[in-house]
C-alpha cells in the first residue's frame, strides 16, 4: 500500500496528466453536444502540454539563463552545472504544440458555426436525425 | 551544398504564400502560381532521387545547425521514392483539378489552391524530415489543411465529416506526440538517427515500450487501420473531388511510410520483432482489416464510398506486410506504397471525371458509361485490374511479394486474406463494369439492373446532366453519345495509367535499385 502511495506522490505529474487526459477523452466520446466535445478535445491536448512542461522541471533549478554571463567571461569562472537549470527544450516544443492546438480549435469552432447555421443545433443525436432526413428527401 | 531537399519542401510553401496574395490581384493567377510551385517541387524531387540513387543518403541541415541539435532533412532511398510519388501526384492532380474546382467551388478557388499547397508541404515535410518532433508538426499541418479542404466539399455533410475527422485526428496526433515525449525522456534527443543509436542500449526499458506503443497507435489512427478507420469513408467521400483525388492516394500511404520509418530507422526491426513479440497479433489485426475492408466495400452502393473502403483494405496489406518480419514482406509493403498510390489515384481520377460529367457516382448513375466516356473507363478498368492484381499491372507484383513473404513467415492466414480480398475486389469491380457496360438505359423495356429505385434516380441525374443534348427526351440518357471529360483530366489519367503499367514492368528494377538497398 505504502509502495503505491509513494509511487503516486513521487510521480504526481504523470498521474495528473493521465487523469486530465482521461477527462478529455471521456468528454470527446461520451458527450452529445459538439461544443462539449470540443472542450474535451482542448483538455486532452492541454494534458499533453502539462506532461511536456513537467518533464523539463527540476527541483531547485532556475531559468536557463547564465547569471552575469556577459561576453562569456564569468562562464569560464564558474562551472556551469546542467542540474542547476531547468530544461528549456520541452517548453519550447510546447510553444509549437500550443499553436497547433489553438489552430485546430479554431478550425473546429468555425466548423461548429457552419453546422449550427445549417442545422440550427449542435446536439449530435438531433444532427444525425436531420442529416438522415435530408438524405431521404 | 546541394539545396534541392530544402527547395523540394519550401517551393510549395512559398507558392502558398504568393498564391494567397495573388488572389487579390486576379483569381486566376493563384492557380498558375500553384502549378509553378508544384512543378518546381516535382523537379527537385526527381533530382534528389537521382542523387540519392547515385551517391547515397542525403542530409540537409536546416539553417546550418548540425544534428542532433538542429533539425535535419534526411533523404534516403525510401523517402526519395515517396517524395517523387507525392510531388508527381500532387502536380498531376493540380493539372486535372482546375476544371472540377471551377465547377464545384468557383468562389473559393484561390483558398482551395493555397490550402492544397500547404497540404502538400505537410506531406513532403513528413516524408523528408529526420526529426521526430518536426514530424509531429508537419503531420498536424497536413491534418489541419485536410480538415478545411474536406469542409469545402459536400454542403450537407462535409462539415460534419470534417469535424469527426478532427476529433479522431487530434487523438491520433496527440498519442504520437505523447510517444515522442516518452522517447525524449529516455533518450534526451529528438533526431531519429541519434535516438536510434541511444535506444540500442536501453531496449528493455518499459518507457521505450510505452513510447513505441503510443507512437504506433497514433500513426495507425492517422492511417485508418481497421478498427480505427471510422473517420475515413465519410471524410474522403464528402471532400471536393479535387482534394479527394490527392488525399485518398497520399495521406494514408504517407502514414504507412511513417510507420515503416519508425519501425526500421528509429526503433529497429530487431527490437520490434525479437523483444516485443507483437508481430503475430499485428498480422492478425491486418488480416481483420483486409477482410473487413473488403466486405464493407461489398455493401456500398456509391462508387466513392466503395473505393474508400478498398483503401481500408489496402492499408491492411501494407501493415501486415511490414509486420511479417522478413525482407520479402517489407519489400511488398514498400512496393505497395508506390503501387497503391498510383492505383488509387487512377481510380479517383476516373471517378472525378465521372462526377464532372454526371454529378454523382451512385451505382444508379453509372449505366452507359462505357459508350459515353470510353477513355475514362479504359483508365478505370486498368486501375481496377491492378487493384485485383492482374499480372501486367503493378498491383500484381506487390501482392506477389506480400504472398511470398507470408509463406516465408508461415503466416498462411495473411496469404489467405490477400487472396480472398483479391477475389472480393474482382467481384466489386466486375459488378461496377457490368453496371457501366451492360445495364441498359432506364426507360428501355428490357433494363435489368438489380435495385428498383434506379430509374427514378436516373431521371434526376439526366436532368442535371451536362452531357445534355437530349433534354427533350428527359428520361433517356445520352446513349451512344460521347460525353467525355476535358482533355486535362484525361491526360492526367492517361499518364497515371502508363505509370501503372510501367511500375509493373519495371517492378524488378524498383525492388533492386531502391527497396533492397534500403533494407540492407
Amino acid at each position: 500500500m505504502s509502495d503505491i502511495l509513494s509511487l503516486i506522490v513521487a510521480k504526481y505529474n504523470f498521474w495528473l496528466y493521465i487523469i486530465l487526459m482521461m477527462i478529455g477523452l471521456y468528454a470527446m466520446i461520451a458527450k452529445n453536444n459538439l461544443m462539449k466535445k470540443l472542450v474535451g478535445m482542448n483538455i486532452f491536448q492541454t494534458a499533453i502540454i502539462l506532461f511536456y512542461v513537467s518533464i523539463g522541471y527540476k527541483h531547485g533549478a532556475t531559468l536557463p539563463i547564465i547569471q552575469g554571463g556577459h561576453g562569456g567571461h564569468s562562464a569560464h569562472d564558474a562551472v556551469i552545472r546542467a542540474a542547476d537549470y531547468i530544461n528549456p527544450l520541452p517548453h519550447v516544443l510546447m510553444l509549437t504544440a500550443i499553436v497547433v492546438s489553438v489552430a485546430t480549435f479554431g478550425v473546429a469552432m468555425a466548423l461548429c458555426v457552419r453546422i449550427y447555421q445549417r442545422y440550427q443545433t449542435l446536439e449530435e443525436d438531433e444532427l444525425r436525425m436531420r442529416v438522415s432526413e435530408k438524405n431521404n428527401l | 551544398m546541394n539545396n534541392m531537399p530544402a527547395i523540394l519542401v519550401l517551393a510549395p510553401l512559398l507558392g502558398a504564400l504568393f498564391a494567397g496574395l495573388a488572389a487579390w490581384i486576379q483569381k486566376q493567377l493563384s492557380y498558375y502560381i500553384a502549378l509553378t510551385a508544384m512543378a518546381v517541387s516535382c523537379f527537385a524531387a526527381v533530382s534528389v532521387l537521382k542523387d540519392v540513387v547515385e551517391a547515397g543518403t542525403m542530409q540537409y541541415r536546416m539553417a546550418g545547425w548540425a544534428p542532433p541539435m538542429g533539425i535535419e532533412l534526411k533523404i534516403d532511398l525510401l523517402n526519395a521514392m515517396v517524395l517523387v510519388l507525392i510531388s508527381a501526384i500532387a502536380f498531376l492532380n493540380l493539372v486535372a483539378s482546375v476544371k472540377s474546382v471551377e465547377q464545384e467551388i468557383p468562389d473559393r478557388a484561390p483558398s482551395f489552391y493555397v490550402m492544397y499547397l500547404l497540404f502538400v508541404v505537410g506531406l513532403l515535410g513528413v516524408s523528408a524530415t529526420g526529426d521526430l518532433f518536426n514530424l509531429y508538426v508537419l503531420i498536424e499541418i497536413t491534418s489541419l489543411t485536410s480538415y478545411t479542404l474536406i469542409a469545402l466539399g459536400d454542403k450537407d455533410r462535409g462539415h460534419l465529416a470534417a469535424l469527426n475527422y478532427i476529433f479522431i485526428g487530434v487523438i491520433g496526433a496527440s498519442f504520437y506526440l505523447l510517444g515522442v515525449g516518452y522517447l525524449y525522456i529516455t533518450t534526451g534527443s529528438l533526431n531519429m538517427a541519434d535516438v536510434a543509436v541511444i535506444l540500442k542500449g536501453i531496449q528493455g526499458s518499459s518507457a521505450v515500450l510505452t513510447a513505441f506503443i503510443l507512437c504506433i497507435l497514433g500513426v495507425w489512427i492517422k492511417m485508418a487501420l481497421f478498427p480505427l478507420h471510422v473517420w475515413l469513408p465519410n471524410a474522403y467521400s464528402f471532400a471536393p473531388v479535387g482534394f479527394a483525388r490527392v488525399v485518398a492516394p497520399l495521406m494514408t500511404k504517407v502514414m504507412v511510410y511513417v510507420m515503416i520509418r519508425l519501425m526500421v530507422t528509429v526503433f529497429g526491426l530487431d527490437y520490434i520483432l525479437d523483444t516485443l513479440h507483437l508481430a503475430d497479433a499485428v498480422v492478425w489485426l491486418a488480416v481483420t482489416a483486409i477482410l473487413a475492408g473488403a466486405f464493407m466495400a461489398l455493401s456500398q452502393t456509391d462508387l466513392k464510398k466503395m473505393l474508400a473502403y478498398i483503401i481500408v483494405c489496402e492499408i491492411g496489406y501494407m501493415v501486415g506486410g511490414a509486420w511479417l518480419g522478413n525482407d520479402l514482406g517489407m519489400t511488398g509493403a514498400i512496393l505497395h506504397i508506390l503501387n497503391d498510390a498510383l492505383m488509387t489515384f487512377a481510380l479517383f481520377l476516373a471517378v472525378g471525371n465521372i462526377i464532372y460529367m454526371r454529378k454523382q457516382v451512385a451505382f444508379s448513375n453509372l449505366p452507359g458509361l462505357f459508350s459515353a466516356m470510353p477513355w475514362t473507363m479504359a483508365g478505370f478498368v486498368l486501375a481496377g485490374l491492378s487493384i485485383i492484381g492482374v499480372p501486367p499491372t503493378c498491383g500484381f507484383f506487390s501482392k506477389w511479394y506480400l504472398v511470398l513473404g507470408a509463406f516465408e513467415a508461415g503466416a498462411y492466414h495473411f496469404a489467405a486474406a490477400l487472396i480472398i480480398s483479391s477475389l472480393v475486389c474482382a467481384v466489386l469491380f466486375f459488378k461496377v463494369f457490368e453496371i457501366c457496360f451492360f445495364a441498359s438505359a432506364p426507360g428501355d423495356p428490357d433494363h435489368h439492373v438489380a435495385g428498383s429505385p434506379q430509374p427514378i434516380h436516373y431521371i434526376h441525374a439526366a436532368g442535371h446532366d451536362r452531357a445534355g443534348g437530349d433534354s427533350g427526351a428527359g428520361t433517356h440518357p445520352p446513349a451512344g453519345v460521347m460525353a467525355e471529360a476535358p482533355v486535362s483530366m484525361l491526360a492526367a489519367l492517361g499518364l497515371v495509367s502508363i505509370a501503372i503499367i510501367a511500375a509493373g514492368v519495371y517492378a524488378g528494377t524498383i525492388v533492386n535499385t531502391i527497396i533492397l538497398p534500403f533494407l540492407q
